[in-house]
């Protein structure tokens, strides 16, 4: 510091100040761009996805309604309906939320409310590693487990079937579900479960009387997002859809949903055909869109 | 009755933590009991044979590859991304804008961004089937997670170091990568971490923007497979659990390092911090 020399020039200190106001604003302006960059992304993949995908049905004459309800996926022949498709995603994304979801949030009001110290501190790690599998190998465990399992349980010609893509997503839903709901259920503040206590409800009682309610728009996050996830999810349902194109009629029957279509086909699609996957990115897109739509209520209503 | 109704919901509580946790050490034991025969030295480190028997080595370096690329573009753009919803916006309409953005990108399932990738990095921009095209997809994944964590952090870094450096005279930018940055790189660096977690992890995108090639890249610009990538063909093409199960040791033990160093920096950093 001694190197300071004791006067300096007027005009040289300006400068300096100068150069730092102009730093000052460009270093503003590049913030703001990189910030911009999530909303160019954003748009520049509605904007292709949408582009492609459209292109057959503006271009080329297609009709959306017979995409949307066409029963038929024969590239080949020029037919492309994914009715089948559709179905089965909601089959399957439902299906998991049925098994999932009171899975998932018992386990969370276990670990928010009941577990000992000592036990949360094994589980939420636990569930943290659960989060972080990758979702191949969920799938490789599907196919190596459950579906041979259901294979000789269920005397099935084939395991691949709706039921064994339930129980994979179920399970992949489960550290979503579990962490956001057990988030929400600790927020719910201590006055509300000491109110509940003192009026003489038993413990269980005020879990699921007071506590419960109070968390109920972070457990609508939850499973929300759960869904997303899994309604998402592809390489491992690949592995245990069995991917045959038929509307599904039972638990039983193989599925193909519209995930796996798009990864199972778009290796050697050109032309429409690679067009009709972008389609199929679309009807996927605005089931997540949906989803984005109905969670930014929930949030907008929980922060009334 | 209350009373056995009660009981009952407790012991649904328990079984439900019990199950969560069963499926946990099932999936991983599963994968650790096929796949820890074929873990050696040779099988990490040697180069891939399409007769079989042969290493993972490029597979490893492929994933290496995406984390890297991906991460040194998505960091700084992140962090300051973050920095100026954070420090810099006045609250308004853009603001939101960008937060809807970010939180929309988000929940975007990764098979549509490699429909993306494969449309706008492979063909429009020419790069082909190629680790950079997977790797550019990639950072618009890991975007939002950086920004989201950076976020968390600069809001946990007290309002008093913001005021006591600008009362020493300092300008914002000063301020910005004196005072704040430094205060909040644990939660960004351990946001860092679970980004490269969700690299190692992602799947559908590489698949529809890298390729399939097995066999050491040349360059960024080949093809190739990641890890998981190799693990779901390995399964679906040639019904090679053991293989797979293999690859997943070395993916979950990746996972775990991860999540352990995360927690680790958290913890040691905030201490020395406060």
């Amino acid at each position: 510091m001694s190197s300071i020399p004791v006067k300096k020039d007027a005009g040289e200190i300006g400068k300096a100040n100068k150069r730092k106001y102009i730093l000052e604003k460009v270093s503003g302006r590049v913030f703001l761009f990189c910030a911009l960059l999530s909303v160019v992304s954003l748009l520049l993949i509605i904007g292709f996805v949408f582009y492609k995908g459209s292109h057959p049905f503006i271009a080329e004459g297609y009709s959306f309604i017979d995409f949307l309800l066409g029963s038929d996926w024969v590239p080949s022949e020029d037919k492309f309906g994914i009715l089948p498709m559709i179905v089965a995603s909601i089959y399957a994304t439902i299906g998991a939320l049925i098994i999932g979801v009171p899975i998932g949030l018992f386990t969370a009001i276990f670990l928010a409310e009941i577990a000992p110290r000592s036990v949360a501190k094994i589980i939420s790690p636990a569930v943290q590693l659960l989060a972080g599998i990758p979702s191949v190998l969920y799938g490789v465990f599907g196919l190596a487990i459950i579906v041979p399992f259901l294979q000789n349980n269920l005397g099935l010609i084939k395991g691949q079937s709706l039921i064994a893509v339930i129980i994979v997503l179920a399970i992949m839903m489960l550290p979503t579900v579990v962490t956001v709901a057990e988030t929400a259920i600790r927020a719910v503040p201590k006055a509300y479960r000491e109110g509940s206590l003192a009026l003489g409800v038993s413990p269980i009682g005020t879990i699921f009387k007071v506590v419960v309610p109070a968390a109920k728009s972070g457990i609508m996050t939850a499973i929300v997002l759960g869904m997303g996830r899994a309604i998402g999810e592809t390489m491992a349902v690949i592995l245990v859809a069995g991917n045959s194109l038929v509307i599904p009629t039972s638990l039983t029957d193989s599925i193909r949903p519209l995930t796996t279509n798009i990864a199972l086909e778009m290796g050697y699609a050109f032309g429409t055909h690679q067009e009709m996957l972008f389609a199929t990115g679309i009807v996927l897109f605005s089931f997540i869109l949906i989803l984005n739509f109905v969670l930014a209520r929930i949030s907008s209503k929980g922060g009334n | 009755m209350r009373k056995l109704k009660d009981k009952i919901l407790l012991g649904l509580l328990w079984f439900a933590a019990f199950l969560t946790v069963a499926v946990l050490v099932m999936i991983v034991g599963y994968i650790f009991y096929k796949g820890i025969g074929l873990i050696s030295f040779d099988f990490i480190f040697g180069d891939y044979s399409p007769s079989g028997g042969g290493g993972i080595l490029p597979m490893i370096v492929t994933t290496i590859y995406t984390i890297v690329i991906s991460l040194l573009i998505a960091t700084p753009i992140g962090i300051l991304a973050a920095v100026y919803l954070q420090e810099y916006a006045k609250q308004g309409r853009l603001v939101n804008t960008i937060r809807f953005a970010t939180e929309s990108l988000t929940g975007i399932p990764s098979i549509i961004y490699g429909l993306f990738g494969a449309v706008f990095f492979v063909t429009t921009l020419k790069l082909g089937m190629s680790i950079i095209a997977a790797s550019l997809t990639l950072t618009i994944i890991v975007l939002p997670v950086i920004i989201r964590t950076t976020e968390e952090s600069l809001k946990t870094v007290p309002r008093t170091y913001r005021e006591g450096s600008l009362a020493l005279g300092t300008t914002k930018l000063q301020t910005l990568y004196k005072v704040i940055l430094p205060s909040a790189m644990p939660g960004i660096l351990s946001g860092l971490i679970l980004s490269m977690g969700r690299i190692i992890g992602e799947s559908a995108a590489i698949f529809l923007t890298a390729g399939t090639v097995a066999a050491m890249p040349a360059s960024i610009f080949s093809s190739a497979r990641t890890l998981t990538v190799h693990s779901f063909l390995v399964t679906q093409e040639a019904g090679d659990i053991e293989l797979a199960a293999a690859v997943g040791v070395v993916l979950i033990v990746l996972i775990l390092i991860l999540n352990l160093t995360a927690t680790f920096i958290s913890k040691k950093l905030n201490k020395a911090n406060y």
